[in-house]
């Protein structure tokens, strides 16, 4: 009854569509755009602005506070900027309406957002302000000498984290949270069975357990929990699953320049695993049979992989849960990174909210939300909000403070602010972020990842309905899904940026000739500047 | 004489009852491979399955899929994403007959079909509420499932925050988020939702629910749905 916010699924990539038509139509933000942001020489502090902030929360009223009281504190320091908080519990929703909003001009100042997200909206010119100049600014830079807040100095975010809000030669974002996911495994079950959980997991573990625990009795109960439901393996992000799976496997996916290469023979692999699985009943997922953590705190999951941001939900002692007293389970919980298929060499996707600042004609406008922006990264905010979900702080300055470090050697103090499983979630990153990777951001990247996911739905709800999974099912299935989220017009787009090979000979000729042209022009023009420096020299 | 009266009697009222009198077809016959209500219900989940019912309230559109309770004289029905492109969905008002093709699942208890298209048909039926008060807190609710239902003489509790309404489960919200308010009943207190897509700020019912005091004793009808448990999306309050 509490989270159940399955209600927006958006599929984004129509949403390009609907973006290039709003601003083909809307020559005024699409075609021209606004002139591009210059940093003010100084902070006019005798006006008073007033900025919009669209912040996601995990349906967490704990974060929505710590919003709130970031705004007033800052209303504090700058009592001259007034910050609207408008509250959203979906990424993709915000996307939709900054989509929207963009063809108006009434974006919002600053946004909780995706890199994904944000190359959609540099389809448009000017919209996003590159950040690069702004961490730079001595006075209103990151840590910069007119800040009336001690903030990062840039070399204190995780140059990791940082790279991430990186793409089309610009920092466009700065990192808010980072979290990545975490297995949260039953361990009691998994001993049950008489298997013992190895330092490192691995895909060929968490299939071996997951197997074993669909064996049942006469009656159709499980033996493992002596209940008639056991979904032994959920994944909540199948996109992740995916893009982490084929990451390990060092398989395409799509390049920096965004050529996609999802669909090669290990994809297809992986989607015949997936199925053998699917059909044992031996794995499922979030969008086919509901969250992980229901099934989890029930008895009827042993590996549950989601965000370490929604530790808060896992195990039988969370402080958070969706399922009755009396459907609660006792079993000990284990947190690991997610399995690998080379124990050696770990990867897991680093994830979490990034913050972008919207372009407006008001340059002053832009600054004071900058400032807003990056006292988001101040320890005040940073451990607060971390502290609410398996989070980790994106600055070394709060990672290491001490009242961080106090935070996190505080784990299993209690089941409410120094919950265990939540802080191991943290612990997790924190011990693993040079094993972190993102994937390419481009314009198409978010449909990309969301393809990904689909193909994993769609074996498994195919297996479900006893639909026959072979290589022409797989042919039908890339070609759907490329249909699905118009990855076609990205292939061609990036199948268009491919060396062409040397010009036609006539394509060369008028190239030159333009050349030549804009020479002559310019020896025109020099010419009659200098007689004119002439006259005017003459003329005193 | 009064035996022939009672017979022309029963041949009227049974035409009455068929339809047949005006020569149309009965709108509440199934179509050929159509499921009754009965053999929905006992189909098993992950497979298709094809109805015909009548819209009651649509929930949402997105992306061209909509989301809808519907319902016959039988039984309820909760498309999930179907297929629906933004003229046709303009089109689903309620009572509207349809005909639709899916997959029956369960997705945290609701049973609901999915995947789904539709097909708009002659025929219209506006169910009226059904009273489950009693029913609450037993095994027979889940019988009536995604119907349209009412609730009598409940009281207004508190929510959990001092007042007799949150917005989302734990006032994470603001105003046009999901509304989420406790009533109870011989000392059972249960959580009723006023979804935000279902009925948004603009509604009555979301103005009534935000408005509503500890202790009042309300009316209320709604849908019933369910997530981990009867959750219903309620759609009017009526205090007592």
């Amino acid at each position: 009854m509490k989270k159940n916010n399955r209600k927006l699924r958006p599929r984004l990539l129509p949403l390009l569509t609907l973006l290039a038509a709003l601003l083909t139509l809307s020559g005024c933000h699409g075609s021209r755009g606004m002139e591009a942001f210059r940093i003010p020489e100084d902070f006019d502090t005798s006006r008073d602005y007033e900025i919009t902030f669209w912040a996601k929360n995990d349906t967490n009223k704990t974060q929505t506070d710590i919003y709130k009281k970031a705004i007033s504190d800052f209303h504090e320091l700058y009592p001259n900027i007034t910050v609207n908080l408008r509250l959203y519990t979906d990424y993709g929703r915000i996307y939709n309406d900054v989509i929207t909003n963009i063809s108006t001009g009434t974006t919002p100042n600053v946004c909780i957002t995706y890199p994904d997200h944000i190359a959609t909206y540099l389809t448009g010119v000017n919209i996003v302000v590159p950040l690069e100049e702004l961490f730079a600014d001595p006075r209103y830079g990151l840590g910069g000498s007119e800040l009336r807040f001690e903030g990062p100095a840039q070399a204190e975010i995780i140059p990791q984290f940082l790279e991430e809000c990186a793409f089309n030669e610009h920092y466009y974002a700065i990192p808010y949270m980072r979290s990545t996911e975490a297995c949260y495994v039953n361990r009691t079950y998994v001993e049950a069975l008489g298997f013992t959980l190895p330092e490192v997991l691995t895909w060929d573990f968490v299939w071996e357990v997951a197997e074993a625990a669909t064996a049942r009795d006469g009656d159709g109960t499980y033996l493992v929990n002596g209940q008639k439901v056991m979904i032994p393996f959920i994944y909540k992000s199948t996109d992740n699953m995916m893009i982490q799976m084929l990451e390990q496997k060092g398989a395409g996916y799509s390049t920096a320049q965004g050529e996609i290469q999802i669909f090669n023979d290990t994809t297809r692999e992986l989607l015949y695993t997936v199925a053998e699985h699917a059909k044992t009943g031996a794995f499922s997922t979030f969008k086919i049979s509901s969250y992980p953590a229901n099934f989890l705190n029930a008895g009827q999951c042993i590996f549950a992989i989601d965000s370490t941001a929604g530790a808060t939900w896992m195990g039988t002692h969370a402080p958070l849960s969706d399922i009755s007293e009396e459907a609660l389970v006792e079993f000990e919980t284990e947190v690991y990174p997610i399995p690998q298929f080379d124990p050696d060499t770990p990867r897991m996707i680093s994830q979490g909210p990034s913050v972008c600042v919207f372009n407006k004609p008001d340059h002053q406008e832009v600054l004071a939300s900058w400032l807003f922006a990056q006292y988001l990264l101040t320890n005040e905010v940073q451990i607060a909000y971390a502290e609410t979900e398996g989070y980790v702080p994106v600055t070394s300055m709060a990672q290491n403070s001490a009242r961080y470090q106090d935070y996190l050697s505080r784990s299993g103090q209690d089941n409410d602010t120094y919950y265990d499983i939540k802080i191991r979630a943290s612990q997790l990153l924190l011990t693993h972020v040079e094993d972190t990777f993102v994937t390419p951001v481009f314009n198409g990247s978010a449909s990309l990842r969301d393809a990904a996911g689909q193909m994993i739905e769609s074996v498994t709800k195919s297996v479900n309905r006893k639909e026959t999974i072979d290589s022409a099912y797989m042919d039908k299935l890339y070609e759907n899904v490329t249909s699905m989220y118009r990855l076609q017009a990205t292939m061609q787009a990036t199948s268009d940026k491919k060396d062409l090979g040397p010009l036609p000979p006539m394509a060369a000729a008028l190239l030159a000739g333009l050349g030549i042209t804009w020479l002559l022009i310019g020896a025109y023009v020099a010419h009659g500047a200098a007689k004119n420096r002439k006259k005017r020299q003459n003329h005193h | 004489m009064k035996k022939g009266f009672i017979a022309t009697l029963a041949l009227a009222l049974v035409l009455a009852l068929t339809g047949c009198g005006n020569g149309e077809p009965d709108q509440d016959e199934k179509s050929e491979g159509v499921m009754t209500y009965a053999e929905y219900e006992a189909a098993a989940l992950d497979t298709q399955v094809v109805i015909e019912a009548y819209v009651q309230a649509k929930q949402s559109w997105w992306e061209n899929q909509a989301t809808v309770y519907a319902q016959d004289k039988e039984g309820a029905y909760f498309l999930y994403n179907m297929a629906c492109s933004e003229e046709d969905y303009a089109k689903l008002t309620p009572g509207t007959k349809i005909k639709v093709t899916g997959y029956k699942t369960e997705w945290s208890g609701e049973v609901e079909i999915i995947d789904a298209t539709f097909e708009i048909l002659e025929g219209n039926y506006v169910a009226s509420a059904l009273d489950v008060t009693s029913l609450l807190g037993t095994d027979d609710l889940i019988a009536h499932q995604n119907k349209f239902v009412s609730f009598k003489g409940m009281t207004v509790e508190d929510a959990g925050n001092g007042s007799a309404f949150m917005y989302n489960w734990d006032g994470s919200g603001e105003e046009g988020s999901d509304l989420y308010f406790n009533v109870s009943l011989n000392g059972n207190t249960y959580t009723f939702t006023v979804e935000s897509y279902l009925c948004g700020a603009d509604t009555e019912v979301y103005q009534a629910v935000k408005a509503l005091e500890i202790g009042q004793t309300v009316d209320m009808e709604g849908f019933l749905y369910w997530y981990n448990g009867v959750n219903p999306h309620i759609t009017s309050v009526t205090v007592k």
